[in-house]
């Protein structure tokens, strides 16, 4: 046995770390993870409390809503325009904790709190706000003054082209993502989501949120005019909180698919190893 | 297809993790205890408290709600909390078209007032047609006509001393009357006023009959309905449960409802 000759152990080279999150972008990450959560959540209760959303300055009972979750006697339904899906056991009538048929929009499960409090869901809504407005504001100056926009999101012309971006498409369905030194950069996917993210839809979701407040109304009524009126900034926000939720999903996804604790580890020590190079199949 | 099929059943298995624990999601109803701990009460007010704080120093203290024109109206002003006051007293008021309804000015005062609806309408009166935000999230608009609170208050002569005016209702939820309160930024606003008309005609009786509070900048359950008292305090802390408002005291509805 001694004799034997030594296997030959595959030469297994050293993952390459790099450095890829900076502190500020790392805190800023899983404050917004739990804010948004928070928001999210106490939103969805907030909206139990008038389940229906309309377009233009006013809108109630008796007007025309766009959007409906509502209940009949035995179910619940979601109306969007004029098409309606039976939605029976999630929105308008479901089931709590408790075996106790409700008929809210949202379910106990998703809302904050779990039972029904338009005063608390407002509590929690209202001063997770301020969290995620101050820590908007602090990290969009950090993109600016640190570098972080210029050297990590900026859009090179090149990355514009059509056939760019449909490469980065393809490559993504496919489920293959960049390996080696190209997994440290980000792609031009990854770069208009987080701009898409943090450049608009973040800020879209507090201007359309200062735009329910009859305070700010008076402050700065070009508020209204911007999103065409109360309602339909109530609207916006609803809709936009919601490509927020797909944002979060592809971005979990993304990060499931891409390595997980890899992934994750980056995001909380700032280190990342770069995947290796695929080896080209015979 | 090796390279594809591979991170696809990972995905189904990493995604599979993520269920259980979002199986796990029940245990959630903790944030219900959290959300019930009196600390935790104290942090949540303080998003009212920067509300109020940043409002107060953002807006200027005459600063306009948007005032609209007729064609803005809503087709329906949808009426919401008390649509007809319960008891004998209300309904005889009503019969006689509220003709003996007083409204009392009183606490720090020069001179105590008992106003009719004649007085009322005797005053030079405001007319404006304005949005009205419900907390619960709809919005309806209608045209208001009625004295500008402040003209009230002048003529009763309020005290330096006076920090908050409140309202008194004859409507009852429950066992408590509804009533409010506001600060003197808002008593005293041009657009603050006692509306005892809607859309031109005499207030309806769901709409607060003979007579209501518009606060224009803030949310729908400050404008207290069937007001039948205004007082000038000093203090909230011996009205009601000490929190400004009917709803303020039973569900800790913001006293301050800008936002």
């Amino acid at each position: 046995m001694a004799e034997a000759e030594t296997p030959v152990a595959p030469v297994k080279p050293e993952p390459v770390r790099v450095y890829r999150h900076r502190l500020p972008a790392r805190i800023w990450h899983w404050v917004n993870a739990v804010t948004l959560l928070i928001l999210l959540m106490s939103g969805l209760m907030i909206f139990n409390a008038h389940p229906r959303l309309y377009w233009g300055e006013y809108g109630a009972n008796f007007d025309r809503a766009w959007l409906v979750i509502g209940s009949t006697p035995d179910s619940g339904y979601l109306r969007i325009g004029d098409y309606r899906v039976d939605t029976t056991g999630v929105l308008g009538r479901w089931t709590d904790a408790q075996g106790a048929e409700k008929t809210w929009a949202f379910p106990g499960w998703a809302t904050i709190p779990t039972s029904y409090s338009l005063a608390d869901g407002r509590r929690w809504h209202l001063l997770f706000a301020w969290v995620l407005s101050i820590g908007l504001t602090l990290y969009m100056v950090w993109t600016l003054v640190g570098g972080h926009l210029r050297k990590d999101l900026h859009i090179r012309r090149a990355e514009w082209s059509p056939r760019h971006i449909w490469h980065d498409a393809k490559e993504h369905a496919r489920l293959r993502f960049p390996r080696g030194e190209a997994a440290a950069r980000y792609g031009i996917l990854q770069k208009l989501s987080y701009i898409g993210v943090i450049f608009v839809l973040l800020p879209l979701m507090i201007a359309t949120g200062l735009t329910m407040s009859p305070g700010m109304n008076a402050a700065w009524p070009w508020l209204l005019d911007v999103f065409g009126g109360r309602q339909s900034a109530r609207s916006i926000h609803f809709i936009a909180a919601w490509a927020l939720i797909l944002f979060f999903l592809v971005h979990i996804a993304m990060v499931l698919l891409a390595g997980p604790v890899n992934e994750i580890r980056s995001m909380i020590t700032g280190w990342f190893r770069l995947p290796p190079e695929r080896e080209e199949r015979a | 297809m090796n390279s594809i099929v591979l991170p696809r059943r990972q995905l189904i298995a990493r995604a599979g993790g993520l269920v259980a624990a979002a199986g796990a999601l029940p245990l959630l109803s903790g944030c219900d205890a959290i959300n019930d701990a009196p600390a935790v009460r104290k942090i949540l007010s303080m998003g009212e408290e920067m509300n109020r704080a940043s409002q107060r120093a953002l807006i200027d203290r005459n600063a306009l709600a948007r005032e609209f024109s007729r064609a803005d109206l809503s087709p329906y002003f949808r009426p919401n909390g008390t649509r007809l006051p319960a008891g004998a007293a209300y309904a005889a008021h009503a019969a006689s078209g509220f003709a003996d309804w007083r409204v009392k000015v009183t606490g720090l005062v020069a001179r105590p007032l008992s106003l009719s609806m004649a007085d009322i309408r005797a005053m030079p009166q405001r007319i404006q047609i304005t949005r009205h935000d419900c907390v619960e999230g709809w919005s309806a608009i209608g045209q208001w006509t009625g004295p500008q609170l402040r003209d009230i208050l002048a003529g009763a002569g309020v005290r330096d001393s006076a920090r908050y005016i409140v309202f008194r209702c004859a409507d009852r939820l429950g066992d408590t009357l509804y009533y409010e309160s506001c600060d003197m930024v808002d008593a005293l606003h041009p657009q603050t006023i006692m509306a005892w008309a809607l859309n031109g005609k005499i207030l309806p009786i769901a709409n607060g009959a003979p007579l209501r509070l518009r606060i224009e900048r803030q949310l729908g359950y400050k404008h207290a309905k069937y007001v039948n008292a205004i007082e000038a305090v000093a203090s909230l802390d011996q009205i009601g449960a000490g929190k400004g408002g009917y709803w303020e005291d039973r569900i800790d509805y913001e006293w301050y409802a800008g936002i």
